[in-house]
């Protein structure tokens, strides 16, 4: 052998849509997600943010890690696997879920698809197969990194619908939110299931990589006349914020990368107790966050609605303004909703200062820093705690939802 | 569908090894009922004799006592019988120049040698006390605030400190040490250096040259160390453990195997066995090991999986394989004297030897000249074999659990070649003498003796896998992470070999719940 002592023969991997994102693609801003090429915007993130709220954005979602469970024993290990009761999810549902390790801290949040009668797949931001393998131990199961072959879009916005229609899509009009239906394209199983990162009206499209090339081209053509769009992740964040979703590496770290005591959350420091079903007699956590239910959490994630209009990107929190004020935790997201006009942020505070501090309705402090050309400013702004998500659009709900 | 309410006890031990004999002697010594079912046909698991050709019995696993824990034999009144008690370990040599050492004393080796040893032999016995007092205690747990921990820990500490400073700095070096470098350091003779070497390493996967081998030895040192052979074979010891525990009250039922623990609401409400019939209770001790008791008997559904996963990394894969020969006579052995053919017999005639023989099993292969212990047990005890006819029991290392292509009939015709071939120049004869032979591969002991991977010590003993972290880090004090689950077999702290350590310890841990 001569030269290098093996071959890679591809550095970053590139998503079955890639082509066509690149021939689109204007701005050149590119990152990676689980070892793939994915664009943190294409043309501008702000156009591209609109496509999501007032037509229809396209994400490709490719990169997203997909395990298929399958085999008797699949349900009783998703089962142990997550806090929820997964035989709530019937097949063609589509459940959220979050999963944590013996600690009971959080090791991902992600989705179970119950595909078809004892079979799911399991998607995640983070790779996880080291873990769910470790879990399969001692059950007769099958799980298999399916993440290379299926091809994802995320279509998202109020005229998703519509498009979707155009496109040939069966049984939409009865789909609800969290359902999904296998439709045919062009002799391929394509799997459509209502479900997003946007918190507004959206689908996601599933289909074998070898056909991803003719679904985007007959997705577009659908859509051309609605203004369907492709987006980047700048733009999805952003949405994201608004819905109030929590994102992996921002607003908490997956426990199994974590290396310092203490730098983990569990489902309940998320606001994810609704998630977690102590009536499971066993689930991974479950002794754990028992525990925490007696002693207390120590974080508290809490939804903040921020005077003015810089972001309070990284920003301190704190509970009262002035000289006798204390540091009681930070923001892990932030930013300006065009669409709601505020300025929202989802922080970590102390779950101890909690009981005084942080109900639905109480007020915080948040200590923005920012730089007008060179010279560093700081406004202490007040924000509100708030209960719900900052944007919940009827239309996400309605089901037939409304023709565009 | 049984209507009948099922039998209701305090506590249920999983299978009748040693272990589970005094943990339940003891359970039942504290006015627990205690019910113990055993899935063979007589009580003592690896500890048992059974015959295995007409008319010649034989210990059919463990065949040797070195270090049946006194605080086990005191807290039981327990007192064994032995047919021969601190045997000598004769290391064999082709040419008739045996070397002989029992306790501190080393005959036939050269002068400076035998000095040397009796040093070497004091040393490590005080050593090897640090190791007994750390071994009949469950492990404290670290990073707690619990002040019994905290004690545990001091008092570990405080034991260790004892020896002074430079005993214990030179204590802390050896643990990890290997026994290779520390026979070279002070031994010339190979066969001595062969025999210790083999000493340090049996029944583990070490090789003398592995870390931690000095540590093995310790642990074979440890509350005893003097090699006895129990009069009946080590099923009598079975028997008299089963006795003592069965005066306490313990119902002791054989061929009941137990099918599964059965689980409500969260914690453990008694075991299933194979034939359908069930018994409650809130505690439930298993003997077997780690990995069979909670993958198989227990269900990886009812714990969690960062426990599963530990639980599945467990080093079990057995090394040693034993070889049962009836014979028509005692062989003839060159240079050996008439009383020596009592005592344990090693073919490992220098240290390098031994680390050779190691190397095959690496890679899934047994040694083609093993290292091997031999006894005739039936010199001394005349139950074991007819009249004038003899019985042979040998363990054979290195002999890989998962042999590469399978242990097939002539995989285990060319083990047994490997054997004789290896023992033949020094008992030329042997081979004339073997009326019936049986042996067993670390896959036969694990069907025979439901250990997994047919390891000894239901685990491997290294520091990866010993004290506070035996079987595995988190749940090393007999408790399991699931409530009324325990284990006291050989898999958890202390380890294998006829200690009882593990058993006692259990029970302690038990009671102390109780208590409060």
């Amino acid at each position: 052998m001569t030269g290098r002592p093996f071959e890679v023969p591809q550095g970053r991997l590139r998503t079955p849509f890639h082509v066509r994102l690149a021939a689109l693609d204007t701005v050149n801003a590119w990152h990676t997600w689980n070892g793939y090429t994915v664009p943190d915007a294409l043309y501008c993130a702000e156009i591209e943010y609109f496509a999501i709220r007032n037509a229809c954005a396209v994400f490709d979602l490719s990169p997203m890690s997909k395990y298929r469970v399958s085999g008797p024993d699949a349900l009783p290990y998703l089962d142990r696997l997550v806090t929820r009761d997964v035989r709530k999810i019937p097949a063609g549902r589509v459940g959220y879920a979050v999963w944590c390790d013996d600690r009971g801290q959080v090791i991902d949040d992600g989705t179970v698809f119950h595909l078809r009668e004892g079979e799911y797949r399991l998607c995640s931001q983070e790779r996880h197969l080291a873990w769910l393998l470790s879990a399969a131990v001692g059950f007769d199961v099958t799980v298999v990194d399916e993440t290379a072959d299926v091809a994802a879009l995320a279509v998202q916005g109020p005229s998703s619908f519509s498009i979707l229609e155009r496109l040939g899509i069966q049984g939409l009009d009865t789909l609800k939110p969290f359902g999904l239906t296998h439709n045919n394209f062009g002799g391929t199983e394509l799997m459509v299931s209502r479900t997003g990162f946007t918190g507004d009206l959206g689908y996601e499209l599933w289909v074998e990589p070898s056909r991803a090339l003719d679904l985007w081209d007959a997705l577009f053509e659908a859509g051309e006349l609605t203004g369907i769009r492709p987006i980047g992740t700048d733009a999805l964040d952003l949405a994201r914020i608004e819905a109030g979703f929590l994102q992996a590496r921002a607003d908490f770290l997956p426990s199994e990368s974590v290396l310092r005591n203490g730098r983990t959350r569990s489902p309940l420091e998320l606001g994810l107790g609704w998630l977690v079903d102590f009536k499971k007699p066993n689930f991974n956590g479950r002794r754990a966050l028992a525990e925490e239910l007696r002693n207390g959490s120590t974080w508290q994630l809490v939804k903040l609605d921020i005077d003015g209009n810089k972001p309070a990107k990284d920003a301190y929190v704190y509970d009262r303004p002035g000289r006798r004020k204390r540091e009681i935790g930070f923001v892990t997201s932030a930013a300006w909703s065009p669409v709601c006009k505020k300025n929202i942020a989802l922080a970590t505070v102390r779950a101890s200062a909690r009981a005084a501090h942080a109900q639905p309705g109480d007020k915080l402090w948040v200590e923005i820093y920012y730089q007008h050309e060179m010279h560093w400013r700081r406004v202490m702004a007040g924000a509100e705690v708030v209960d719900k998500p900052f944007w919940f659009p009827a239309r996400r709900a309605a089901t037939p939802p409304a023709p565009y | 569908m049984t209507t009948e309410r099922p039998e209701r006890f305090d506590a249920i031990v999983i299978g009748a090894g040693h272990n589970g004999l005094v943990c339940a002697a003891l359970l039942g010594k504290a006015g627990k009922r205690v019910l113990v079912l055993e899935a063979g046909s007589q009580v003592g698991g690896a500890t048992v004799t059974r015959e295995f050709a007409d008319g010649f019995a034989v210990s059919a696993c463990a065949h040797l006592v070195y270090q049946l824990q006194p605080a086990v034999t005191r807290a039981l009144d327990f007192k064994p019988k032995y047919a021969v008690e601190g045997l000598d370990t004769v290391a064999l040599d082709r040419a008739g120049a045996h070397v002989r050492y029992a306790g501190g004393a080393l005959r036939g080796a050269g002068d400076g040698d035998n000095e040397r040893y009796r040093d070497f032999h004091r040393r490590m016995t005080r050593y090897a006390g640090v190791l007994e007092h750390w071994l009949n205690r469950p492990p404290p747990r670290l990073a707690t605030r619990d002040l019994d921990d905290r004690l545990g820990l001091l008092g570990m500490g405080l034991r260790l400190r004892r020896l002074g400073k430079r005993d214990m700095r030179e204590f802390l070096r050896l643990i990890t040490s290997n026994m290779h470098d520390e026979l070279d350091e002070h031994f010339a003779s190979p066969l001595l250096k062969g025999a210790l070497a083999f000493d340090a390493v049996l029944g583990t996967g070490l090789g003398p040259r592995s870390p931690n081998s000095v540590m093995t030895y310790l642990y074979r040192l440890a509350g005893g160390g003097e090699p006895a052979v129990p009069a009946g074979g080590m099923g009598l010891v079975a028997a008299d453990l089963a006795g003592i525990a069965s005066n306490a009250g313990v119902d002791i039922r054989t061929d009941s195997a137990v099918a599964r623990i059965v689980v409500e609401t969260g914690r453990v409400a008694g075991v299933e066995t194979v034939a359908g019939r069930r018994f409650d209770s809130r505690t439930v001790i298993s003997n077997a090991d780690p990995k069979h008791t909670i993958i198989n008997l227990l269900g990886a559904r009812h714990v969690e999986t960062g426990f599963t996963r530990r639980i599945h990394h467990i080093r079990t894969q057995g090394t040693a394989a034993k070889l049962h020969l009836a014979l028509a006579g005692l062989p003839e052995i060159p240079g050996l004297e008439p009383r020596d053919y009592a005592q344990r017999l090693v073919i490992a005639p220098d240290a390098h030897y031994v680390e050779r023989a190691f190397n095959p099993v690496k890679y899934d292969e047994f040694s083609p000249q093993p290292v091997i212990e031999m006894i005739f047990p039936s010199l001394r005890d005349t139950s074991l074999a007819p009249d004038g006819k003899h019985v042979m029991s040998a363990i054979v290392q290195y002999v890989p659990y998962a042999l590469a292509g399978g242990w097939s009939e002539t995989a285990h015709q060319a083990l047994m070649d490997a054997v004789i071939r290896t023992i033949r120049p020094y008992a030329p004869d042997l081979e004339s003498r073997i009326v019936a032979c049986e042996l067993m591969t670390p896959a036969d002991i694990e069907r025979e003796f439901m250990i997994t991977g047919g390891h000894w010590h239901h685990g491997e003993l290294s520091l990866a896998q010993f004290l506070f972290v035996r079987p595995v880090a988190g749940a090393a004090q007999y408790r399991m992470p699931i409530d009324g689950l325990y284990l006291c077999g050989a898999g958890t702290h202390p380890g294998g070999g006829v200690s009882g350590a593990a058993g006692r310890n259990a029970a302690n841990v038990i009671l102390e719940r109780d208590k409060t």
